[in-house]
């Protein structure tokens, strides 16, 4: 049977997130407890988290989390890294061993800076050194699997439910300001760790619910500008185009959503003129990248968080606020679980998404 | 008496019981294949000049006629078919060079029959477009690189011009002089009820079509007919036509018996005279020179109207197409060579050129592998016969497909191929007032809009099914195709997956 990356899988899903926009710190077994009341979202083919803020110490290094499939794997992946990452710490991921979660692949987290020389003569800024990178191990080093390439943030992920994945990776010792969860049910049993969720790429994570209908014209509009989608997820291609709107072209969070999620024709041409110019603008540039179908979707980043729902809400996603923190997550139960009287709750809608920024300086930019 | 060597092609079958020798018919027929015999009293026919145009069969009160194949065995010969002996004794009659009208009628594969759409079922619902909105709007332009906005997000500079269509299909370029002024204005008037465009073809504007300009493609072709500051300003977009699917590498022809006064005022030609346009534009001789004739044309507007360049489907066409979007081109109109024509040589419509599907999806790919697919609008030509094949070129990658046989079509042309003639019979490909006032253009219009209306809701239909409600996320989308048939080279081309994959 073809691998995730070797053929597309369609899934169904559950997602969950939370964000402290000060900055406050948020126990890891929070959000597993959100993601685990929606066990039957998930078929324990794929779960996983995103975590922003767990890597103080290592804060202007990259943190890179990978899967090694043989010890050759890790061996030729680790002499790429070396020689174009200046690599303070190499360490096993720690890990709980738990019934539920079998067949782990040898799991590394690495932190270090781009060598310098090298970044200079490929003559790139570090973002797209460190994401070419990525990109060269995950399409031609076979067995093994950048899976998280972020500054102070991480991804875990497994084949298993989420909250063994949680379990599993000792979620419960790490806490961050902002995380993300999945629960997947690919319609397929590829089986693979790399194709469980979050995906993530730099400092971006992504979770999502449903099946893009979009996905080639979305793909075949990002490859243009040297992305690969070797993955031939949602995930992945949504990612790589927040990406691309975000670092390369530098449109603010709120328009690069404006751009995945633009509102209908009928609704634009109601629109007070500048704002018709502005949406009529966005979407004959951007065509290519508006996305179809059944999605909700939360874009972790070091910038904040944000939410986003198909134009037609063929897909549920609840949001909720309480003091400093926001929820959001597939089902409302999941939400009131860990948050049960909680300020204000609504659905997001298509036309409206919501950003919702982090609030403290030194994390800005790159 | 000399000896036709060509046994007719179909036999005019009259049923008598039903005939009331009106003689219809007579009149109907420019072809003078009816007549009445007997001091008028019965009506006869010589089917030799019948090109089974059904103008009579549909307009006979009494529906007495049809027309069927006229059967004559040659001794079988697999490869001295039958046609190739005609065409040789023609020319050996005449010594010259074969016309034909319309699209090659050749067998070559059409592809559109050998791509399947998809559907959505369980993991991703399908959307119903009669209680979602489903959007066809298109865009065409050049688009910039990416959107300039301030802090707020507020969009900053000037948009190039966009054009905005109700609908991804447009009517492809036919010239008054080639066809009729009643049929180019039915088509105009179409294109701005439906929020599209017609294309005047390389004839000039007739002044009648005025009111229509805002819908109007003006050409810019080899003979620079009728090309002037006015009828480049009074266009939604210019189009520099360097070659046509149905005759690549050549120029075109109007007989000087189809240059009446109108004809020469549209086309500024003497009456009379042949309409030749030469085979190169005698400026452009390589991608430099259309690059300066691009902007020249954009200087003579002011930049105002987006300039396309109109390319036959050939065998280079990927990078040919890549250079015209370097050269400047806001938009790239690729014509098959199934495409139809008013005249071609045919030998040339028969043999030269590739089909529009692999065409397409070799200019779009290798646009792409550029990385400046985006920054450029593709058009398609070559032959669309129903809705499906629009989607299915949307999604293999084009912006929007020109059409022109379908309309015409629609407008009552049955495909006789005699274009060339001048002497059809249903007042489109014709300058012969008696024949251009059968077609009336008040209701030619409403019959069009019709075909168009009802090609948009299929064209929702389908993508309703497969999940898409913009037609945004259909264009390039190429996993919505599945190839049925195809070898592993035409799949690899095409870009896409076989059926069962
Ligand atoms: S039009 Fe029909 S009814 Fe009239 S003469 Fe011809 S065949 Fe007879
Ligand atoms: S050429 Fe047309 S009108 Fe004339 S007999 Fe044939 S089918 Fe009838
Ligand atoms: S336009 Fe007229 S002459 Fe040409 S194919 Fe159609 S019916 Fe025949």
């Amino acid at each position: 049977m073809l691998r995730e990356g070797e053929v597309r899988i369609p899934s169904g899903c559950a997602i969950a997130a939370i964000i402290d926009k000060k900055g406050g710190m948020i126990n890891g077994a929070e959000i597993i407890k959100s993601i685990a009341l929606m066990h039957d979202r998930s078929n324990g083919l794929g779960g996983g988290f995103a975590a922003y803020g767990i890597y103080p110490e290592h804060k202007d290094e990259y943190a890179f989390h990978i899967f090694y499939d043989t010890a050759a794997a890790k061996e030729a992946c680790e002499e790429f890294l070396f020689k174009h990452f200046n690599i303070d710490v190499a360490e096993r991921i720690p890990t709980r061993k738990i019934a539920a979660i079998s067949k782990s692949p040898d799991i590394w987290r690495y932190f270090g800076k781009p060598n310098r020389v090298r970044m200079k003569n490929a003559r790139l800024d570090e973002g797209e050194y460190v994401m070419q990178c990525v990109t060269k191990v995950n399409a031609s080093y076979e067995g093994a699997y950048i899976f998280s390439s972020g500054k102070n943030m991480g991804c875990f992920k497994a084949v298993g439910y989420p909250e063994d994945v949680g379990e599993f990776y000792m979620l419960d010792t790490y806490n961050a300001y902002l995380w993300t969860a999945h629960g997947r049910f690919p319609t397929n049993t590829p089986g693979w760790w790399g194709g469980a969720h979050p995906f993530s790429l730099l400092d971006w994570s992504i979770v999502h619910n449903g099946e893009i209908s979009s996905y080639d014209a979305n793909r075949r509009y990002i490859e243009q500008f040297g992305y690969k989608c070797t993955m031939q997820t949602d995930t992945e291609v949504i990612t790589y185009l927040f990406d691309h709107l975000m670092r390369h072209h530098g449109l603010p969070t709120k328009v690069a959503a404006d751009v995945l999620t633009a509102p209908e024709w009928t609704e634009i041409d109601r629109m007070e003129p500048e704002k018709r110019e502005y949406f009529t603008r966005l979407r004959a540039i951007y065509s290519g990248a508006l996305v179809n179908g059944p999605f909700s979707v939360i874009l972790g980043s070091n910038k904040g968080l944000l939410a986003i729902n198909d134009r037609l809400k063929l897909r549920s996603l609840t949001a909720a606020t309480k003091g400093n923190r926001a929820y959001f997550a597939s089902e409302e139960s999941a939400i009131r679980i860990i948050c049960p009287e909680p300020e204000k709750v609504w659905s997001v809608s298509g036309a409206d998404p919501v950003f919702v920024p982090l609030e403290i300086a030194q994390e800005e930019g790159e | 008496m000399s000896v036709n060597y060509i046994p007719r092609r179909f036999d005019i079958v009259r049923d008598n019981e039903r005939c009331v020798q009106c003689g219809c018919c007579v009149r109907q027929c420019s072809n003078e294949c009816h007549y009445f015999a007997e001091g008028g009293k019965i009506v006869l026919a010589d089917a030799s000049a019948c090109v089974a145009c059904h103008r009579c069969v549909d307009l006979c009160p009494t529906s007495a006629l049809s027309i069927q194949k006229h059967v004559c065995d040659y001794r079988e010969n697999a490869n001295w078919a039958p046609q190739y002996q005609q065409e040789i004794c023609r020319q050996a009659q005449t010594g010259g060079v074969l016309l034909s009208g319309m699209g090659t009628p050749k067998p070559y594969p059409i592809y559109w029959d050998k791509m399947l759409l998809n559907a959505s079922q369980v993991t991703n619902p399908s959307i119903d477009p009669l209680r979602e909105p489903m959007e066809i709007r298109t865009i065409l332009g050049r688009k910039p690189r990416q959107l300039e906005v301030d802090a707020a997000g507020n969009p900053l500079g000037e948009m190039p011009p966009q054009i905005i269509l109700e609908t991804p299909i447009i009517f492809s370029a036919m010239s008054f002089g080639s066809i009729s002024l009643n049929a180019q204005k039915s088509l105009a008037m179409a294109a701005k009820n439906l929020g599209t465009l017609f294309n005047t073809g390389e004839g000039g504007l007739h002044p009648d079509l005025s009111d229509y300009t805002d819908y109007a493609v003006v050409q810019v072709a080899s003979g620079r007919f009728g090309v002037h500051k006015d009828y480049l300003e009074n266009a939604r977009m210019i189009e520099i036509k360097i070659g046509q699917g149905a005759k690549p590498g050549i120029g075109g022809h109007l007989p000087g018996e189809k240059v009446n006064v109108e004809v020469s005022n549209a086309r500024m030609i003497p009456e009379g005279s042949d309409a030749i346009s030469p085979a190169p534009h005698h400026d452009i001789y390589s991608i430099e020179d259309l690059r300066q004739l691009i902007w020249s044309l954009k200087q003579a507007t002011q930049g105002k109207k987006p300039v396309s360049v109109k390319i036959a489907a050939v065998h280079n066409v990927a990078a040919i197409v890549s250079g015209c979007a370097r050269a400047g081109a806001d938009i790239i109109a690729i014509d098959g060579f199934r495409g139809g024509t008013g005249a071609a040589p045919t030998r040339i419509r028969d043999n030269v050129g590739i089909p529009i599907e692999l065409a397409l999806a070799a200019a779009d790919a290798r646009l792409r592998d550029e990385g400046i697919r985006s920054e450029v609008s593709l058009l398609a030509a070559g032959s669309f016969r129903c809705s499906a094949d629009i989607v299915k070129a949307i999604a293999l990658g084009a912006d929007a497909c020109y059409c022109a046989s379908a309309p015409l079509i629609a407008m009552g042309c049955h495909m006789c191929q005699t274009c060339h003639t001048g002497k059809c019979n249903w007042g489109i490909a014709t300058q012969r007032p008696e024949l251009t006032k059968r077609l009336n253009p008040d209701i030619m219009h409403e019959r069009v809009e019709n075909l168009i209306h009802a090609w948009n809701h299929e064209i929702k239909e389908m993508m309703g099914g497969m999940g898409i409600n913009s037609i945004d996320s259909l264009r390039g989308n190429r996993l919505m195709l599945r190839g049925i048939g195809l070898s592993e080279k035409e799949l690899q081309i095409l870009g896409i997956k076989h059926a069962g994959e």
